[in-house]
């Protein structure tokens, strides 16, 4: 699967798209690889306050549990409810039906932290290599 | 299976009904004798609390019963059936004297109420258990009441809390290296701290410098597993402690892997304030659903007030008693003196083994690590340069290209008749191999485990397919384990009689 290079990337393996001043978040390709088959996910309410880097939520997968962090500040405006009872929507459309939440961005700069897909994909690379 | 690869032993192939699905209405595995008393009538003496029956209780004859269980248990892998590698559980044997020791009656049966001057033979074994492991350690002072090592953990880490307190400030950090064992952060957790993630470096170790950075006056302590999860030795660790005790923080070492230290390097020496050691890892007791645990912890003087009470004592007149008189300690943490048969055990193996002897362990389970590192590395990757400790890790890399990961390879392993590794930890290395044979393995069995690895590195590169579907010869193969978690049943139901 590629990364869309309309996305926004972590270091964490979280993506964002960002439009006007919404922004959907969810995790990579490599990260639902990784995770294994996604059981459990848990989400923030709407209308949560996330700081960025800290913990939006939990993913379980058979393997394990892992945080979620949050790759920019931001008010929850909605989450992606059909997660609670088909949460494998994660494993077969992690850039898509398997987003995750959308909030509502505090500080556009923030996103400058972030890497675009060819950095994202470098990093990988180099992760893996490792 | 290559033929010329000979397995450990076949799988036992054989279903086995539940006991509930085996019962015969009306059948009794007990024989009663004739009352020689007048009969009474429960429905009378009990009222609206009586019930003439369980719904679904197996109604079985005493012979169903034993061969179930007994069939039940042929199915089982444990240290007796053959190597375990499981990597960072130190599955070593267990020996038989150990038991005799732990059965003499004056042991087995005393009661923990017993008055001190009548059980002076079990405060002895104490006594002199906790004297040996701080012997072991170098330490000053040791408590063998935790129940595990996670509870080990928790009861050093609330030492650290407690003796910081005392002094001002309990500070808010704990830090913790990316390689430790998942308790560790938990431990720290529930003790009130925050942990701190520190970044291993490209040998596999912390970093100096990255501790240097993390390491403030809000840091309580420095959490440390040395041998690290990848069997690594943490060479600068002086360096650690003296940084952290700089800085008015303690060292606290996570023992789990204290099977490559003993004898031969004792944690007082370099700089570690307080730790905890699984005696159902490094000293022979058992392990797992045969427990139970014990975690003792060992502590430098200056903690030694701050123990769990009670604590063991010889006084003056040279018997033994318990001192709960105790101010400072942090409580107790488990009932009476924690897993009193586990310190019996563990004492029987130290006394056995003597101190050359457990020189020797230590040795001979880092010389079986490395042998079986230098074996397999041409065939696995190896992600960290050796040597090691008492543990290797190595990776799917290689194999994972063909779309078979490290899941997949101890899978394998089950077809020939071996307990797999301990797969995708630490979670450092992905696809990670923690493979920890301890010393109980022969050349002859590690060289049957070595074999079984390669075949398995062979049979990837001409057929995946056929290692992605094992395990073969198994009574179940490949579980639906995402299902059973998604939409798990929690438990069996009585199916109405027909």
């Amino acid at each position: 699967m590629s990364y869309p290079s309309e996305f926004l990337y972590t270091k964490d393996h979280e993506w964002v798209r960002l439009e006007g001043e919404t922004a959907t978040i969810g995790i990579t390709d490599y990260a639902q690889k990784e995770l294994g088959d996604i059981v459990f996910v848990e989400l923030p309410k709407v209308g949560d306050h996330l700081k960025a880097a800290e913990p939006l939520g939990a993913i379980e997968s058979v393997k394990a549990v892992s945080d979620v962090f949050a790759p920019i500040s931001g008010t929850v405006e909605a989450i992606n409810a059909q997660l609670q009872d088909k949460p494998e929507i994660v494993n077969s459309d992690p850039h898509g039906e398997g987003w995750l939440i959308r909030v509502r961005v505090a500080d556009p700069k923030e996103t400058e932290r972030l890497m675009t897909a060819d950095a994202y994909e470098a990093y990988l690379h180099q992760t893996q290599a490792h | 299976m290559k033929s010329r690869v000979r397995t450990a032993r076949p799988h036992v192939n054989q279903n086995e009904a539940l006991i509930f699905e085996r019962s015969t209405p009306g059948k009794c595995g007990v024989d009663l004798p004739p009352l020689d008393v007048p009969s009474a009538s429960p429905a009378e003496a009990l009222g609206s609390l009586y019930r003439d029956g369980i719904e679904g209780f197996p109604e079985v004859s005493e012979v169903e019963v034993v061969r179930h269980f007994t069939r039940l248990s042929t199915w089982n892998y444990g240290v007796d059936t053959g190597i375990y590698p499981l990597g960072s559980c130190t599955m070593k044997y267990n020996p038989r004297l150990n038991e005799a020791v732990a059965r003499l009656e004056g042991l087995a049966t005393d009661h923990p109420y017993t008055p001190e001057t009548l059980a002076q033979g079990c405060l002895q074994v104490l006594y002199q258990t906790a004297e040996c492991l701080a012997e072991i350690t170098g330490m000053d002072a040791v408590s063998l009441q935790p129940a595990a090592g996670a509870q080990g953990e928790l009861t050093g880490i609330l030492m650290i809390r407690a003796w910081l307190t005392e002094r001002g400030n309990p500070r808010r950090y704990v830090l913790v290296p990316d390689s430790a064992h998942g308790t560790n952060p938990a431990s720290v957790a529930i003790s009130g701290y925050q942990a701190l993630p520190l970044k291993s470096n490209e040998r596999g170790c912390l970093d100096l410098r990255e501790l240097s950075e993390a390491m403030t006056d809000e840091v309580a302590a420095l959490m440390l597993t040395n041998p690290n999860t990848l069997g690594i030795f943490e060479a600068q660790i002086q360096e650690m402690a003296a940084l952290v005790h700089a800085r008015g923080g303690l060292v606290y070492m996570d023992g789990a892997n204290m099977n490559a230290l003993v004898g031969v390097a004792r944690p007082a020496d370099f700089g570690v304030d307080v730790m905890h050691l699984n005696l159902h890892k490094t000293f022979t007791t058992p392990h797992g659903g045969g427990g139970p645990g014990s975690g003792p912890v060992a502590v430098k003087k200056f903690l030694e007030p701050y123990l769990p009470s009670p604590v063991v004592e010889r006084s003056s007149d040279g018997s033994i008693r318990l001192n709960h008189d105790r101010p400072k300690s942090i409580g107790r943490v488990r009932a009476f003196y924690g897993n009193f048969g586990m310190a019996v055990r563990a004492l029987a193996y130290i006394l056995a083994n003597g101190p050359e002897g457990l020189r020797q362990t230590t040795e001979d389970a880092v010389l079986n690590a490395n042998y079986v590192l230098a074996r397999l590395r041409d065939v696995y990757d190896l992600p960290y340069p050796p040597p090691c400790m008492h543990e290797c890790v190595l990776s799917d890399r290689r194999q994972a290209a063909r779309g078979v990961r490290t899941g997949d390879i101890a899978k394998r392993l089950i077809d020939y008749g071996f307990h797999p590794y301990t797969t995708s930890f630490p979670l450092i290395v992905p696809g990670a191999m923690m493979i920890e044979p301890t010393e109980s393995a022969s050349k002859e069995e590690l060289d049957e485990f070595i074999a079984a690895l390669r075949s398995i590195a062979e049979e990837i590169e001409e057929d995946a397919s056929f290692v992605l579907q094992a395990p073969h010869t198994t009574r179940v193969s490949r579980l639906d384990e995402a299902t059973a978690a998604r939409k798990p049943i929690l438990r069996w139901n009585p199916s109405p009689r027909s």
